[in-house]
């Protein structure tokens, strides 16, 4: 829970709220794959990490 | 007030440490856990940062981490929202990785840091600062100027993709920046993926084929990749480029304008390919060079600081050098992002300085120290490890040790040679190197395919003496750290014949190109280290003992590793390294080994424990 705490601190001072939505919807997606695949495990992606 | 920095989860992680602004302590984790480009949380490096320092978890005022993992998240759903719904494979494979851990990173770190000593992980003292931030700390600081232009760029860090700044006194702020995807070390980085390099890794093999090839792509490149404006700012065409929605850096469109497919690391390398990075470093340069110059206008700064991935472009660095807009440039030695742990460290320590009117501290000729920040052993601890196992030594004074490593040079013999602190940063700059002598028309061929096991084509550096420099080649500055390229003198080339005008691409590497062919590249050009008294008194005896033998004082300076190794770090990874390769003379400390004199059965395949860079 920290960590959203943290998060929604974050883009209140960066003034994206707007970008909670997405954010809800990234999130739940991205539970979904880590769900599906039981690793996080994921490949070398140049700019991504 | 002592901090500590790290850098880590991407790659090449770090630690630093600073007291009181003073770099006590710098070394990359690969070193310790020998795994190129090691992106694992830096646990290692961090122990020995705390052990040098004498310190504990009471003793840090602050710790530090090199960007913010936030506001990378933010770029990241800014970038797929923009782009919906065609990055959907990429965010497929990014998601997991940052729900199940990178947003975690504040935890992630606090848990990592309370495991080495209770106490470390303490939320209160753990700080955040910007990749480019960091990356400017690390040239700005440890620089001797006063007041300086700061240049970062690199391929991204959290939004940023280059950033100018200035210092003054204690104060460094950043007043412009360029945000991804527009990104210069993006676009150098496409052109490695393309022609069949590693990203990240094989930068410096594009830089190094340059000279092979024509530019013959390099208006292709302004004309569809690139728009460039007159003061360096630029817009990448993101037609051509995947690297914000897929898995590779670019697409088959890109291939369109440059005639084919990536080259796959297995193919053999063709003249375009040479082509190709001679026109992308062309490219690289002007770009460089219009920042430059713009800037230097734009806040009549007279001396440069460097950092970022891109200042490791050291033929790029020498071009902006003979502009002659900047009197002085400073190149921070750990340019990518091992060096923003240090960056992160020296940002945060004068960040609290400022609140308290403190001044900056300085150091000549800068405070890196020669970069020489990492691990050292003990003659006594040399010998006990050696002898256990199993190499066969003998122990010299410091004039025998100097006698007889410059005579095996002289005589032709690839000399591995371990001294003293290890070096923070990609390059080795006489501490763990392996030498050799740059007369011989053979030597680069031998090192690169005996001792290095490497690409033939790949160039050695030079390491003179610093008082010597401008009577071999054509520059009178001061390159400590191996990052400015150029010429040799024209007195000490050799004119080509007719018959070898006419060669083209590799087939030029055969031709001597000057009484030092050894570290000349094809273009006459030479990666420049200078050596001085100061920072490496050692290895300057060695280069006068080597001048006084033979008249040149000149010695090939590579790094003591085989590809796709990290560089060595201890007495037994030098040994391991001497013994599966066909160096001739290993100088350890004060310690002598032999090859001649060793039991074979200490040879292992070294050759094939690493996977190639």
């Amino acid at each position: 829970m920290s960590v959203l705490t943290e998060l929604a601190e974050f883009l209140l001072t960066r003034k994206k709220l707007w970008l909670i939505p997405l954010l809800a919807v990234f999130l739940l997606f991205g539970g979904l794959f880590v769900l599906s695949q039981g690793s996080a495990v994921a490949p070398f992606i140049y700019t991504l990490f | 007030m002592l901090v500590l920095g790290i850098s880590a989860f991407y790659h090449d992680s770090a630690a630093a440490i600073v007291r009181d602004g003073h770099i006590v302590a710098a070394a990359q984790e690969e070193r310790f856990t020998r795994k190129k480009h090691d992106p694992g949380f830096p646990a290692s490096a961090v122990s020995y940062c705390l052990a040098v320092a004498g310190a504990n978890a009471n003793d840090l005022g602050a710790v530090v981490f090199y960007e913010k993992p936030f506001l990378k998240f933010e770029r990241l759903l800014e970038t797929y929202l923009a782009f919906a719904p065609r990055g959907f494979a990429s965010f497929r494979k990014a998601m997991p990785l940052w729900i199940s851990e990178k947003l975690f990173q504040r935890d992630l770190l606090l848990h990592e840091l309370e495991a080495i000593a209770p106490g470390l992980g303490d939320n209160a003292k753990l700080r955040f600062c910007e990749h480019h931030y960091s990356h400017a700390a690390s040239a700005y600081y440890p620089s001797p100027f006063q007041s300086a232009l700061v240049l970062t760029m690199d391929g991204v860090g959290e939004w940023a993709t280059a950033s100018a700044a200035a210092g003054q006194g204690n104060e460094l702020k950043i007043f412009k920046e360029i945000h991804f995807p527009h990104s210069l070390g993006l676009l150098y980085s496409a052109f490695t993926y393309y022609t069949g390099f590693k990203v990240n890794s094989g930068e410096y093999k594009v830089m190094g084929l340059a000279p092979y090839g024509e530019p013959k792509y390099a208006k292709a490149i302004f004309d569809n990749l690139i728009d460039v404006k007159p003061d360096g700012s630029f817009k990448l065409n993101l037609d051509y480029f995947s690297f914000c929605t897929g898995l590779t850096m670019v697409d088959e469109r890109f291939g369109a304008i440059f005639g084919g497919a990536a080259r796959k690391p297995s193919e053999p390398l063709q003249q375009r390919h040479m082509d190709l990075a001679a026109s992308v470093q062309a490219v690289t340069e002007e770009v460089v060079l219009r920042m430059t110059r713009s800037l230097a206008a734009e806040t009549n700064l007279r001396n440069l600081c460097l950092a970022g991935g891109v200042a490791l472009n050291c033929v790029a660095n020498g071009k902006v050098l003979r502009d002659g807009r900047f009197d002085q440039i400073f190149v921070q030695p750990a340019a990518g992002d091992a060096g923003g742990a240090l960056g992160a460290a020296l940002a945060a320590y004068y960040d609290k300085e400022r609140a308290k009117g403190g001044k900056r501290v300085t150091d000549t000729p800068d405070s890196m120290q020669g970069a020489f920040l990492g691990p050292s052993y003990t003659q006594p601890e040399i010998e006990t490890r050696l002898g256990a196992i199993g190499a066969v030594f003998k122990c010299a004074d410091d004039k025998e040790l100097i006698d007889e490593t410059a005579n095996a040079l002289a005589s032709g013999q690839a000399v591995g040679w371990h001294q003293g602190r290890m070096e923070f940063g990609p390059r080795a700059l006489g501490n763990r190197s392996i030498l050799a002598d740059p007369r011989s028309p053979t030597m680069q061929k031998a090192l690169n395919l005996k001792v290095k096991y490497r690409e033939s084509f790949r160039p050695f550096a030079p390491s003179v003496l610093r008082e010597r420099v401008a009577d071999w080649f054509e520059l009178d500055a001061d390159s400590p750290y191996m990052l400015l390229v150029a010429d040799v003198k024209p007195a000490r080339r050799l004119a080509m014949t007719a018959k070898e005008k006419q060669l083209f691409g590799i087939e030029k590497l055969n031709v001597l190109r000057s009484k030092i062919p050894a570290v000349t590249h094809i273009d006459y050009s030479a990666r420049i280290q200078t050596v001085h008294a100061e920072t490496n008194p050692r290895f300057r005896a060695l280069i006068s003992g080597f001048e006084q033998l033979t008249g040149c004082p000149v010695l090939v300076n590579t790094s003591f590793n085989v590809r796709g190794e990290p560089i060595v770090c201890t007495p037994e990874d030098a040994f391991s390294c001497f013994m599966g390769t066909e160096i001739d003379f290993l100088a350890i400390g004060n310690c002598i080994l032999r090859k001649n004199q060793q039991n074979p059965a200490l040879a292992k395949d070294h050759k094939s424990a690493f996977d190639p860079d």
